[in-house]
């Protein structure tokens, strides 16, 4: 009956969490795009993308942390570190290129990266705790590095300040490079052994083992792929900002979570995709710009990503209950 | 028979530990430990500043940690259920702000006092029921609820800084039991000490508690409602947030929506550090006394020696980190040694 299989395949749809935001999101830009039709031109589309560019990379990086039943709360000390040390480094070697620029801030984001994923895999300190205590230590240490002060935008070299704003085919680098990432992970995630290891080890971490994957291997690459990616968001960061200032991305850790969780990650792990994080920031992005449309105070843009991520976690909490009832019910027969 | 063969052996055993394994036994203790360290941070500032070992300097010092002292008591029970609340520092700002708005609006000390107390302990409940509700993990709701609670804070103050204040409201938090050196905020933290330390080791609570870490499943099987005390875990923590508010708000004078900014991480480090497993089960109100402590004087000797407050966030991020470490591999060590031991090595 081809009614009815086209019922079913409407059903499997919508059961996915891409298809809900995609229905979301459009449902979201009606209203916005009423009330104020240029929230829709393209100079304000390419706003909101370029804005979201640095956000999406760190998602990912987060995406494969919570992924493997961790958190990662360091992810803003990181990019400040890393921020800042760029911005040092592009202000005393001003003869250094850009793009070995960015290789350095992802060096730097690794080996922070790495020392999370030793203290979680090899000292099995909980990752809640770990990143708790390097979120302040990294933090410090970028104060430590900056003696308090901040690199302005006249002292840094104006490739490097121009790298975010040059385009190529009409789309900045920027986005360019974060569409690269996003197709890096896309095919990581799917295609290679370890990428499936890091959801078999979310799923069930005693299955995991006894089919001989390595434990301690997955949470280090995790954190290692979590602060390569805060490294190169940092560097990106100095560069969009045209500054490095010793608070920033305070709290982008919160939004680096929202957005995974608004793109159906679960927290107990093992569920989710690159798709749904990148469509989850996209999300985030389009509330926090409509703030202004709907007449509320930048000052309430906390208030409501606390909101946000709290509703999709209890969504994605009832449906992950429903589909472990289903499941129950089905082995029953 | 085996069983018993095996009790009568161990009986035995401790019969004849040496006194050599009992001051090893002592010594890898964690509260001893601390004591010890505790020991070592005074005899350190002391030759190092002349103004550490003074008694009016030490009591002083107890202005700056009360307040966050106060509120590790609450978070042991939370950790010792194995949950987690990182939205602490957040509530204190909602608090902060009722407070400052109500002050503008000239309403009495009492009444500043109760209101806190309330906004604390809802905010609280509702980090419990929405934890507990849905069986939802703590640390993503409160991360959520950090933000909503924050944000209420920001979005409703912006930049207003709430300055104005009742008569007397400076008490609570600047001034010392009348006729002593010893400020008002830390005898009321001792006394707040004790009843925890009731609590936690002389209750049914405090045993409840205790089972659920260890494991809730089977307390649950045992007949303890597990998730009413883990509601009340929550409120407790948010009405203690109240406390702390009022007695920030009462130091400061100044209510601005970013107020006790990473106090989160400082509480749960306290608490980390004094013992209690961050999985849960374990732990003494006795060690988290002593971590307060430690930790306070720590920072106030670093003060002294003209530490930046930079060096001291790293401080204490790396002390948080330690703290987990440290017992791991105590443990193994004190397992090995007990392999050891029945092996007759030792």
């Amino acid at each position: 009956m081809p009614d009815n299989s086209f019922s079913q395949f409407v059903r499997r749809t919508f059961a996915r969490r891409e298809a809900t935001l995609m229905v979301l999101l459009v449902v979201l830009l009606v209203p916005i795009t009423v009330r104020s039709p240029q929230f829709l031109s393209p100079k304000n589309i390419s706003t909101i993308l370029n804005d979201m560019a640095i956000l999406v990379i760190v998602a990912i990086g987060q995406f494969y942390v919570i992924l493997s039943n961790g958190i990662d709360l360091s992810v803003g000390s990181v990019i400040a570190f890393t921020g800042m040390a760029c911005g040092m480094i592009n202000e005393s070697f001003p003869q250094v290129p850009v793009g070995l620029l960015l290789l350095v801030g992802m060096g730097i984001g690794a080996g922070l990266g790495l020392v999370n994923g030793v203290l979680v895999a090899y000292g099995k300190i909980p990752p809640i705790i770990t990143t708790l205590g390097t979120m302040s230590i990294f933090r410090g240490m970028t104060f430590l590095l900056s003696k308090g002060t901040w690199v302005t935008a006249h002292e840094m070299t104006d490739s490097y300040i121009a790298l975010p704003r040059t385009t190529f085919l009409g789309i900045s680098y920027l986005l360019w490079i974060a569409l690269f990432v996003i197709v890096l992970f896309y095919y990581f995630s799917r295609n290679t052994r370890t990428g499936r290891e890091i959801y078999a080890i979310g799923g069930n971490p005693t299955a995991a083992k006894f089919v001989g994957v390595s434990e301690s291997r997955i949470r280090l690459v995790v954190f290692l792929i979590s602060g390569t990616l805060c490294g190169l968001a940092g560097s990106l960061w100095t560069a969009r900002y045209a500054s490095a200032v010793n608070e920033m991305a305070t709290g982008f850790e919160m939004q680096a979570v929202a957005a995974c969780v608004l793109g159906g990650v679960n927290f107990s792990g093992g569920a989710g995709g690159i798709i749904g994080v990148a469509l989850g920031t996209l999300f985030l992005g389009v509330v926090t710009n409509a703030l202004p449309v709907i007449y509320l105070s930048v000052f309430w843009q906390t208030f409501v990503q606390g909101l946000i991520v709290l509703m999709a976690l209890a969504l994605n909490t009832i449906s992950d209950q429903r589909k472990t009832r289903k499941l129950l019910e089905q082995r029953r027969g | 028979m085996s069983e018993k063969k095996q009790f009568v052996a161990q009986g035995r055993l401790i019969d004849e530990m040496s006194l050599k394994n009992r001051l090893v036994e002592l010594f890898t203790k964690w509260e001893v430990i601390l004591s010890f360290l505790f020991v070592v941070v005074f005899i350190f500032f002391t030759n190092m500043s002349p103004y550490f070992l003074d008694w009016f300097n030490l009591m002083n010092a107890t202005f700056q940690f009360s307040e966050k002292a106060i509120l590790a008591l609450p978070m042991i029970f939370i950790i010792m259920c194995g949950d987690i609340d990182i939205s602490i520092a957040s509530i204190i700002a909602l608090c902060a702000y009722v407070i400052g708005i109500s002050a503008e609006a000239g309403a009495s000390i009492p009444t500043l006092i109760v209101l806190s107390l309330l906004v604390g302990s809802a905010a609280g409940l509702v980090n419990g029921l929405l934890i507990t509700g849905l069986n939802m993990p703590a640390i993503a709701v409160t991360l959520a609820t950090q933000n909503i609670y924050r944000g209420i804070a920001t979005g409703m103050l912006g930049e207003h800084a709430c300055t104005k204040y009742p008569q007397g409201f400076g008490f609570f938090g600047q001034e010392f039991i009348p006729g002593t050196i010893i400020p008002f905020a830390f005898v009321l933290y001792l006394a707040l000490m004790l009843v925890f330390f009731f609590v936690l080791h002389k209750t049914a609570y405090g045993r409840r508690l205790y089972a659920i870490g260890n494991s809730a499943e089977t307390a649950r099987f045992s007949g303890i409602n597990v998730r009413r005390t883990r509601i009340i875990n929550y409120t407790l923590t948010g009405f203690f947030c109240g406390i702390s508010a009022v007695l920030l708000a009462s130091r400061i004078l100044s209510v601005r929506s970013n107020i006790a900014t990473g106090w989160d991480l400082e509480v749960i480090t306290l608490v980390v550090l004094g013992g209690v497993s961050i999985s849960g089960g374990r732990g003494t109100v006795f060690g988290v006394f002593i971590s307060s402590l430690l930790v306070g004087y720590l920072k106030f000797g670093m003060g002294l020696l003209k530490f930046s407050g930079t060096v001291m966030t790293i401080v204490i991020g790396s002390l948080l980190i330690i703290a987990v470490l440290l017992p791991r591999l105590l443990d193994i060590y004190k397992a090995n040694r007990k392999l050891k031991i029945q092996q007759g090595g030792l």
